[in-house]
């Protein structure tokens, strides 16, 4: 099949759900400093972002045109009035960077669960089945790859228009490719193993074959590329709201904030600079549990 | 050989045809493309006269086969925008583009190469764990955040390069970076996953036991067999820089293909959108075909079958 | 301990090992898999180590080729290449010494090579690290050695890549690689094992007739006792990282002197004289942990001449060239097989 294929089924390692079940999980996973920081700096994130309306000291909406562009408290007059300041609209930046997570993490959950079912089912079938399966969902997959995928989202967005949800189902449309190719490994790999031969010879029928026996023992692997896709999605979009084709003012996204401070970055870089660092750090923290876990899985620990 | 090439050509064929496709029905996504050309507040008269012009009242089909047969032939319409040729403008941005493709994929090896072999080498030392520390961070970037970040300091604080535009080289310097660096996380990886397997082979005990110089052991023997996935690698990426070249492009506002993309997407000029998708899609293809290509050449098993 | 006691190199003497030692790093505590092993080969000589999978004859000789992994520490008393020290050797000083004046070959003829250079591209490299010189010289050495190994059609062989060539084929080019320098010393870690049978025997044959031929020192590690009845002068016994008994081919086949060498001789079946349907001796119980501290005898737990002395300290015993470690001298004659 396609060389590309061959090359994003390399990371699949044999492991999974046995490997996880192996004695002494919790010391792996407390000896795992990685899965340890990224899991927590990304439950940190999720509180702060769910339970925005309890931390936010102020509406992210409200502008106050009185208070324009002042900066973080660490600055010359800034003051604990507003710790990080306010856009040049005079809206409380601090309150819109935990909205802003809102909306990433809304992102990123939404398109790994869209672009997952789509890439997982066409993944298990091409792996399970096989033969003309196969060959149909290996050359969709080709085609798919050999598209840029920020083009076509722009594309896309400019002809219907942009908004949250317009991101969430273009990019959820877009990005099953990964779960395609992984799944489609993995699956093939847990074909040919015993209990699928046991499940089959039993009789039971191929969904529930799929479900019961196959699916569990993808699982891990699945989850992993779904950390990884919940984070490119979250940068895709914050480029797109970047362009202006994304997610549409008032909302805090951290992208289309970056994108309104541009021209005032020369002067108030934190403008820029926190939404940036907050994108890398949720980044950042989503990669890392994501490596851990893959860590968790491989039998001898790092490859 | 010639057979695995005649069989990925075949394949690349087919892929291209239906991403032609796939750019085709791009226009119709808004509906009725007469109206989407036509632009808001157009009288019903100029719409009809639109749809008559350029065939929308056609069967979809016969469109799609017309629309292929001429852009094949090098007519891409005509740009709504600029109000000139398509095919001219989109082919005078393609070289910008593909020449920070090109240095952007070399930046991101220049960087990766190195760091991956030494973080095989010296396995779970401090080295290979600064050497993951910086792929973690890379990766945790955003570009275009990045891309700004370089303006600040490059052009801004130390003032060594210009903020934006093209024409000199110094224009392609930091667009060249802000692209690569993304690339080069991935790379190193899969050079040092790679590496560490092929540092446990047979073949390099026997290297070591003829007395060869390390040098010669890790770079001769050990990185040639090591690279193989590389190839395929760097294809994809290519593919996936002059994507993204979108948005570095359009923040530099670098002469090339992403910004007329951007451009082309703002102004609503649906015949140049149409076919910059169309173009960077088959690159793509038969980029992919040439990795294909060269992976079956640099495998001996392969090459002579 | 040393089996056969010496206070000077004899002259000749190629190798000389005293109370090599090697600990593998485990999590569980260092694994003493090479424990005081002592041995010399002469020019023109050969010396089969020999013993079942894991008794360390393998890491013995990666440790003579310093080619341990990292988790392998070494120590000796002494350990010489005609007469240089190995041990206190920079690695640069290592590097110009292997391949060079001292060669292996190993047992898997199919990965030893690497798959993607020529043939001749291997062969070649060696020489010109070692020799310089030039590709020309280089070249001219290859299709002399590949035919001294019996690879017909040199000059093209050299142009082709592993995967086109058999198994017998690789191992005999792995030899003429090991020898483009012209080594003192050969060490073969069960160079026949992998192949087929009738392949086994020509190598072993084509690396007898080498030996006699270039006079070149030779260890050959194997776990066969028939390979060393076809081509050994000297024979090492090694059970659990011990060598337990030494001497000549003939006099340790004629006369074993250590339980462990007469069990292994006994499984053997000998035409002839091993009744059909007959019971093949076998050696009852497992080989002992390594990790951790081992006091007297490795072997008294499935020894059927066993005292209670032997689990304290065993002595090494001698006669003439023979050595062997025992409490006993003579081991009582064997019932009828």
């Amino acid at each position: 099949m396609a060389s590309s294929m061959d090359v994003a089924a390399v990371a699949v390692e044999p492991g999974g759900l046995t490997t996880l079940a192996a004695p002494g999980l919790a010391r792996r996973v407390w000896k795992n400093k990685a899965v340890v920081v990224g899991v927590g700096l990304l439950l940190l994130i999720v509180i702060l972002g769910v339970f925005a309306p309890f931390f936010a000291p102020y509406d992210p909406y409200v502008q106050n045109l009185e208070n324009r562009t002042v900066p973080p408290f660490w600055y010359d007059g800034g003051s604990w009035v507003h710790p990080l300041g306010t856009d040049p609209l005079g809206r409380d930046y601090l309150s819109r960077l935990f909205y802003g997570a809102r909306i990433s993490l809304l992102i990123g959950i939404s398109v790994a669960i869209m672009s997952g079912l789509i890439g997982t089912t066409m993944g298990m079938l091409a792996g399970y089945f096989g033969g003309k399966t196969d060959l149909v969902v290996s050359f969709l997959v080709t085609t798919r790859l050999s598209m840029p995928v920020i083009l076509v989202a722009l594309a896309t967005v400019a002809l219907i228009g942009g908004s949250l949800w317009v991101v969430i189902m273009v990019l959820g449309l877009l990005k099953w490719d990964r779960f395609a190719v992984v799944m489609r490994s993995a699956t093939q790999q847990v074909r040919s193993l015993d209990y699928v031969a046991a499940a089959q010879a039993a009789g039971a029928s191929t969904p529930r074959v799929l479900l019961g026996e196959v699916l569990p023992n993808v699982l891990p692997h699945l989850i992993v590329v779904a950390t990884l896709e919940a984070a490119s999605a979250i940068l895709l979009e914050a480029a797109l709201s970047f362009l202006g084709l994304g997610v549409q003012p008032p909302l805090p996204s951290w992208g289309l904030m970056i994108s309104e401070a541009k021209s005032y970055m020369f002067f108030s870089f934190w403008l820029i600079a926190l939404p940036g660092a907050a994108l890398a750090v949720l980044i950042f923290s989503i990669n890392l549990a994501g490596d851990g876990l893959r860590d968790l899985l491989s039998p001898e620990g790092r490859a | 050989m010639f057979a695995y090439i005649l069989k990925r050509l075949g394949l690349a064929i087919l892929v291209a045809l239906a991403v032609s496709m796939i750019a085709f029905l791009l226009l119709r996504l808004s509906g009725d493309p007469a109206i989407a050309l036509a632009g808001e507040g157009a009288r019903q008269a100029d719409i009809e006269l639109i749809r008559k012009t350029y065939g929308f009242d056609r069967p979809l089909p016969v469109q799609y086969v017309e629309w292929l047969g001429k852009t094949v032939r090098g007519d891409f319409g005509e740009s709504v925008y600029f109000r000139s040729p398509a095919a001219p403008l989109i082919f005078s941005k393609l070289q910008t583009t593909m020449m920070l493709g090109v240095f952007a994929l070399a930046f991101a090896l220049f960087i990766s190469v190195p760091l991956g072999v030494a973080a095989a080498v010296y396995r779970n030392s401090w080295i290979d764990r600064l050497c993951l520390a910086l792929a973690v961070v890379g990766q945790a970037l955003p570009n275009f955040f990045f891309a700004l970040l370089l303006i600040m300091i490059f052009s801004i604080w130390l003032r060594w390069l210009p903020v934006s535009g093209s024409g000199t080289w110094q224009h392609f310097v930091m667009p060249t970076i802000a692209l690569g660096y993304y690339a080069a996380p991935a790379f190193m990886r899969l050079i040092r996953a790679g590496m560490i397997e092929v540092l446990e082979a047979d073949y390099i005990r026997t290297a070591r036991a003829k007395g060869l110089p390390a040098t010669q052991v890790i770079f001769k023997h050990a990185l040639r067999n090591a690279v193989v996935p590389v190839v395929a690698l760097a294809a994809v990426q290519l593919g996936f820089l002059l994507g993204g070249s979108v948005v570095v492009e359009t923040i530099f506002a670098l002469d090339g293909l992403g910004y007329l993309a951007y451009q082309s997407i703002t102004f609503k000029d649906f015949p140049v959108m149409q076919n910059i998708v169309l173009l960077l899609s088959v690159t793509y293809v038969v980029l992919t075909l040439a990795s294909d290509i060269a992976n079956a050449w640099l495998d001996p098993r392969i090459r002579v079958a | 301990m040393s089996a056969v006691l010496r206070e000077e190199p004899v002259p000749d003497t190629v190798l000389d090992v005293q109370e090599l030692s090697v600990d593998i790093a485990t999590p569980h505590g260092p694994l003493r898999a090479v424990r005081e092993v002592s041995f010399q080969v002469k020019r023109g000589e050969t010396l089969c180590i020999v013993g079942e999978s894991g008794c360390g004859k393998s890491i013995t000789s990666l440790a003579v080729m310093s080619l341990l992994p990292a988790a392998a520490t070494r120590r000796a008393k002494k350990l010489s290449l005609l007469g240089e020290d190995l041990l206190k050797a920079t690695p640069k000083r290592v590097n110009a010494l292997r391949g060079n004046r001292m060669a292996m070959i190993f047992q898997e003829p199919m990965t030893a090579l690497n798959p993607a250079y020529t043939i001749g591209d291997q062969l070649m490299e060696v020489h010109l690290v070692h020799r310089g010189g030039g590709a020309a010289k280089a070249r001219e050495r290859a299709i002399e050695l590949l035919g001294k190994v019996g690879i017909a059609s040199a000059g093209e062989r050299l142009g082709q890549f592993p995967h086109q060539l058999s198994g017998g084929l690789r191992q005999r080019v792995m030899i003429a690689m090991a020898l483009m320098c012209g080594p003192e010393l050969l060490v073969a870690d069960e160079p026949s094992t992998a192949l087929d049978v009738t392949i086994q025997a020509q190598i072993l044959r084509l690396l007898a007739d080498l030996q006699s031929d270039l006079g070149i020192a030779m260890v050959l590690i194997t776990h066969d006792l028939g390979v060393v009845a076809r081509i050994a002068h000297r024979v090492a016994v090694m059970y659990a990282g011990e060598i337990v008994e030494e001497g000549t081919a003939e006099s340790v086949f004629a006369s074993p002197r250590h339980p462990y060498t007469r069990g292994l001789l006994s499984c053997i079946p000998v035409p002839g004289r091993t009744e059909r349907g007959g019971r093949l001796g076998t050696i009852a119980g497992v080989v002992p942990s390594l990790i951790g501290d081992i006091r007297g005898c490795s072997f008294c737990d499935r020894c059927a001449y066993a005292r209670p002395e032997c689990a304290v300290a065993v002595p090494v015993r001698h006669e003439g060239a023979h050595a062997w470690r025992c409490i006993h001298h003579e081991l009582p004659a064997e019932r009828a097989a």
